[in-house]
């Protein structure tokens, strides 16, 4: 080990970063299931796939969406999405790209075995596909869709020859992983790492490695000691009591970004007489339902020390918010300020509602899911006791947590929200009355319901304008906001760790590529 | 003895039966894999798919009914999160998991088994007292809690050790091991030292008495009077006579090993299988669950069967019939 | 102590007390164990805090060194852990629930256990031999994991925990006191008891029971301590009880992914609070076991 640590010294003293560039080792946090970019919509698979595989549009690291296998997406009629497609593009095994493999691909989609989490939600609103010319495919929906190119970001193309009737076994022997993308598959040791080499013949930018191995170090602490060791280059979702620790430490550097993953408090606005969790100062039930009243939803959401918990809880890895999207990010409403830190002025909110006492309630979250979540919790179970709001916390598993929440077991409780850059998607998500039919409001598990804001938003829903669009949906947010259909705390930051020579470029998205780390002077 | 063995197997069958039904009935009372596995923004369509996909949407009897066809076939159903057999993700990381507990049997004979003898030998030494009283510690340090104290004092305070993790392995018959590299051996050291606490007090105990008791044998006396040197009585003949009982036992100690090193792999970031069954718990990945507590308690009924048998072919004051 | 001049006739229990009181280790063991039980019951009145008053936590005397002084004018002795709760209160209220959970689920488990066994040795018979079957098949099993899955199926909680840890050391008594009761049994007065057609529940309650009692407590000392231990391994692991009242394992699960970054007292002092409690209960259970146990005596 000492040994180890001295040659690498001498190796980065010498200068013979040079001779290392070949080669990139890295080390995410979360582990790949599996290589075939259908099987299951989760964050670390998408970020294999995106190194192995393209999409019509890409994403730059702010999310804004980029040419990909598509050089441009034109709405040629209200229904009708025409995407151009970028000539002389093969796969890794030779195979040409041509618009019948993206029709194949959205054909593939609802149809994969066994799938978890599939894609299908993208190709949804999809009625019938054109391939007007090998190089030109129109996509036709019901009605007026705007975000049918920002769907498209998700949906990797595969190949028809290659890839009819290819099952997910196939795909994760490494046999069928086969792409458009910067990186080809050379070796995938499930759970443990992928290794990959790079596809001179990419379209993009050219990687900087001609090696990689992808590595799944799924401990916090391994991970962290594995790149202080020198055994990996670069390491993603620095845990946050590690962070000022390697911020002092100067063989490494760390690259972050504000990322798109809001944290926030959910609350019952389902209840109207009551609600199980909240009780008078004596453990008496209550008639009615506080959390209907909107003086006491904004007096919980002012009682809440939100710089404190970024500070203290998440050690500056976190951007206090009272809103879903952070600065620079499509639909960020300017202006819009954080909730400002009153307890006396949440006493007085409190009284005015007729709860000069404060009552009593228990904050659920969950204990494994979101960085710090249980000490977020408990922080704010101080901070709401210190306004009279006797808070009791209770954290749980994900496992048992997320199943009671969606029951609407809870009074108040912590959940996370990665966002797709764009209102609509907070919206529909989580503020849209739930709907078992439209499919609106299917992660409103506090079943916030405003027929009012339902109506904006479907308008604009059918809006193509982007302009107007996102000047509606940030009207639509801030009623949202305003009324505390929920109480946003903060939007993580997403941290990547590189040992000196290397250099990340950090994404908003979560994902970790390599294609995105490159030598650093 | 036919009659015994089938009647045995019959009872071991029988509980195979009950803990397959326990186990099943017990991973499907907790939480909804649907909710965890989903993506978050899937709408109600979407998440009835996925309950389709999974085969979740059949009655509990009817699902109970086609895991055990599938079971009788050798297959355990599929990982909801890898979509590959529950078996072979289990199998994958097995080696390391043998690899952990085989080195913590051997750590244990190697530190046990010379503090056992002197304690022995020089019963009423202060040394004896200190190593007896040490093995108490042994006992009681709840392992976790040790783990965590070597991390901080091997790999922070020292650096000698890497903190967590596999390390660099080597292919050997088909399987990678870490024993076979520099880097693997320095990663496996602490893990399994800490594995092996509880161990060592076992063997030190199991040692000692075997050793006073063989002292007093006949033979030993003979020895002595034969004018032997000690060092030759305790090593051949002493040695030979307690290596069976500590063997016997280690072996037995096996089963409860694996099923340990949940604890350490937990604390150590093993990527064995005692990590996967707390990483499938997390995301009620329900296949593996109930895979993999069927797998140990196949084991158990097997090292309990055998050792049976062996009992009863070696000992035949131990009756067939069993117990009074 | 044991020097003290000895009485000239001893009734069975001086003999005890006297025989217990030869090992100055056993002694050190109870005496600390006195005091760990006396800390524990009055952690309320001598905590420096209330850990679990969450108005009284403040984040931002969160992770503070040993001995540094608090937003609140508190000395923490042993610093503080991320919610800015002093961990010296901590600890002490930590023990009252390792103690809860390590006596209540012995206490339980000896009871359902010394039942079931006393069952098996009076009845005989099928039931004896489905009894015991239960106990071979629940001592052939990990105890870690019986529990892990016991507690991956209920939830956490105390009550789930001190369940689980019933389940898996009920064996124990169970065993012991069946072999203790099978030798009672043949006694003459037992036979005479049974003559007299005393009810079976006063033959069974009122003379073999006390007659098993000796290595039943024996057994419940050691069980004790491995049920703190396992209520610690658990809870470490997120299976036992919830944060905010949080037992010895869970404080030193908390300050776990603080060691790397060099906040030791997080994890270090719960644990040799843990450490000190078990291994004074296992030594004076080991003294216990050589005064009770006959077959020792030379």
């Amino acid at each position: 080990m000492l040994w180890k640590a001295a040659a690498i010294g001498l190796a980065l003293a010498a200068g013979i970063g040079a001779a290392h560039a070949q080669n990139l080792t890295m080390a995410v946090g979360a582990p790949v299931t599996s290589l075939d970019p259908h099987y299951h919509q989760l964050s670390p698979n998408n970020a294999a796939a995106s190194m192995i595989y393209s999409r019509l549009v890409e994403t730059d690291n702010l999310a804004r969406m980029q040419p990909g296998l598509a050089l441009s997406w034109t709405a040629v009629e209200p229904t009708v999405w025409e995407f151009k497609l970028r000539p002389g593009i093969r796969f890794h095994n030779g195979r040409e790209f041509t618009a019948d493999d993206v029709a194949f691909t959205l054909a593939r989609i609802p149809n994969v075995p066994n799938s978890p989490a599939s894609f299908t939600t993208f190709v949804r609103p999809i009625t019938r596909v054109e391939v007007v010319d090998p190089l030109t495919i129109r996509l036709h929906t019901a009605t007026p869709y705007p975000l049918l190119p920002m769907d498209m970001t998700n949906i990797f193309i595969l190949d028809r020859e290659t890839h009819e009737g290819a099952t997910t076994e196939r795909f994760n022997s490494g046999e069928l992983a086969v792409g458009t993308g910067p990186f080809r598959m050379v070796r995938h040791a499930n759970g443990d790492r992928i290794e990959l080499e790079r596809n001179d013949q990419y379209f993009g930018e050219r990687p900087a490695f001609a090696r990689v191995a992808y590595r799944m170090i799924t401990n916090d602490s391994a991970r962290t000691a594995a790149l202080l060791a020198g055994d990996v280059d670069v390491i993603d979702q620095v845990p946050t009591a590690d962070i000022a620790r390697l911020r002092r430490d100067n063989r490494v550097s760390l690259q972050e970004i504000t990322g798109l993953r809001m944290i926030y408090l959910s609350l019952d606005h389902m209840r109207e007489d009551g609600s199980p969790f909240i009780t008078d100062n004596d453990g008496r039930p209550l008639p009615r339902n506080p959390l209907k009243d909107l003086r006491v939803r904004r007096a919980l959401s002012m009682a809440i020390d939100r710089p404190a918990i970024v500070e203290r809880v998440m050690e500056g890895s976190a951007t206090a918010t009272g809103q879903f999207l952070a600065q620079g990010i499509h639909s960020h409403i300017p202006g819009y300020p954080v909730p400002r830190f009153d307890t006396e002025g949440a006493r007085r909110l409190l009284a005015e509602a007729g709860y000069p006492n404060g009552f009593r309630i228990t904050l659920h979250g969950p204990n494994d899911r979101y960085p710090n979540d249980a000490r977020i919790i408990q922080a704010i179970g101080q901070m709401w006791t210190r306004a009279g709001v006797r808070t009791a916390v209770e954290a749980q598993t994900w496992a048992t947590f997320v199943g009671r929440a969606g029951r609407q077991e809870f009074s108040a409780f912590l959940l996370g929200w990665g966002m797709n850059p764009d209102g609509s998607h907070p919206l529909r998500n989580l503020i849209a009355c739930f709907n078992r039919d439209t499919g609106l409001g299917a992660s409103n598990r506090g079943r916030y319901c405003n027929p009012q804001l339902d109506a904006g938003l479907a308008a604009s829903s059918q809006n193509l304008d982007p302009a107007s669009r996102e000047q509606q949906l940030i009207a639509l947010e801030r009623m949202a906001l305003d009324d505390v259909a929920v109480i946003p705390l903060h939007i993580q930051t997403n941290v990547w760790a590189a040992r000196r020579g290397f250099t990340v470029t950090p994404r908003a998205d979560e994902l970790t590529r390599a294609q995105d780390v490159r030598p650093a002077n | 003895m036919a009659l015994y063995l089938l009647r045995r197997l019959m009872q071991s069958g029988f509980v195979l039966v009950a803990m397959s039904l326990l186990v099943f009935l017990g991973v499907y009372a907790v939480g909804d894999p649907v909710e965890i596995l989903i993506s978050p923004d899937a709408d109600q369509e979407e998440r009835e798919r996925a309950v389709r996909a999974l085969g979740l949407d059949l009655p509990l009897w009817q699902q109970y009914a086609v895991f055990v066809g599938r079971a009788l076939q050798g297959d355990l159903g599929r990982s909801f999160v890898f979509n590959e057999p529950a078996i072979q993700l289990i199998l994958q990381r097995m080696p390391a998991t043998l690899e952990l507990a085989f080195g913590s049997m051997f750590i244990s004979i190697l530190i046990g088994l010379p503090l056992g003898l002197y304690a022995g030998l020089k019963p009423e030494g202060r040394l004896s007292k200190t190593i007896m009283a040490g093995s108490i510690l042994g006992f009681s340090l709840p392992s976790f809690w040790v783990g965590l104290m070597l991390i901080m004092l091997f790999a922070v305070q020292l650096g000698w050790l890497p903190s967590t993790g596999r390390g660099e392995t080597a292919l050997l018959f088909g399987t990678r091991w870490s024993f076979l590299t520099a880097d693997g051996l320095a990663h496996i050291l602490l893990p399994a030292i800490n594995l092996s606490l509880f161990k060592i007090s076992l063997v030190i105990r199991l040692t000692r008495a075997g050793v006073r008791e063989t002292m007093l044998m006949d033979y030993v006396k003979f020895a002595r009077a034969k004018g032997l040197t000690p060092f030759r009585i305790t090593f051949v003949h002493v040695f030979k006579n307690i290596m069976i009982p500590v063997v016997t036992v280690l072996g037995l100690e096996l089963g409860g090993t694996i099923a340990f090193s949940v604890v350490t792999e937990s604390v150590f970031a093993w990527p064995g299988m005692g990590k996967l069954i707390i990483d499938s718990i997390n995301v009620l990945d329900r296949p593996v669950i109930v895979a993999y507590l069927m797998m140990i308690v196949l084991m158990f009924i097997i090292i309990n069967l055998v050792v049976d048998i062996v009992y009863t072919l070696l000992d035949p004051r131990v009756r067939l019939e069993g117990k009074a | 102590m044991s020097a003290t001049t000895a009485p000239r006739v001893e009734t069975p229990f001086q003999r005890f007390v006297s025989e217990f009181f030869a090992s100055k280790l056993a002694v050190l063991g109870l005496v600390v164990f006195t005091i760990i039980v006396l800390v524990a019951l009055l952690a309320p009145l001598i905590a420096p805090q209330d850990p679990y008053d969450l108005a009284v936590l403040d984040i931002m005397d969160g992770r503070l060194e040993p001995g540094s002084v608090g937003g609140s004018g508190i000395t923490h002795w042993l610093g503080t852990d991320d919610q800015g709760r002093d961990m010296l209160s901590g600890i002490m209220y930590g023990l009252r629930i390792s103690l809860v959970v390590g006596v209540g689920s012995a206490v339980i488990a000896a009871a359902v256990g010394a039942t079931l066994g006393l069952l098996a040795a009076y009845v005989g018979g099928k039931t004896d031999t489905l009894i015991m079957r239960l106990v071979d098949l629940q001592l052939s099993f990990p105890a870690i994991l019986a529990a892990l899955m016991i507690l991956a199926f209920l939830g956490k909680g105390i009550f789930n925990v001190v369940f689980a840890i019933v389940v898996v050391e009920w064996a124990y008594y169970a065993r012991t006191v069946r072999g203790n009761a099978l030798v009672e049994r043949q006694r003459e007065y037992i036979e005479a008891a049974r003559c007299l057609a005393l009810p079976p529940r006063r033959i069974l309650f009122g003379h073999l029971l006390p007659n098993c009692l000796p290595p039943l407590i024996v057994v419940g000392t050691m069980q004790i301590a491995r049920a703190i231990a396992l209520e610690a391994t658990l809870s470490f692991l997120g299976l036992g009880v919830p944060i905010t009242e949080p037992s010895l394992g869970l404080l030193i699960s908390n300050g776990y992914e603080y060691m790397l970054s060099g906040k030791y007292w997080i994890s270090f002092y719960p644990g040799i609070a843990l450490l000190i409690t078990i291994v004074s209960i296992n030594l004076v259970g080991d003294q216990l076991r050589d005064v009770l146990n006959p077959r020792l005596k030379k």
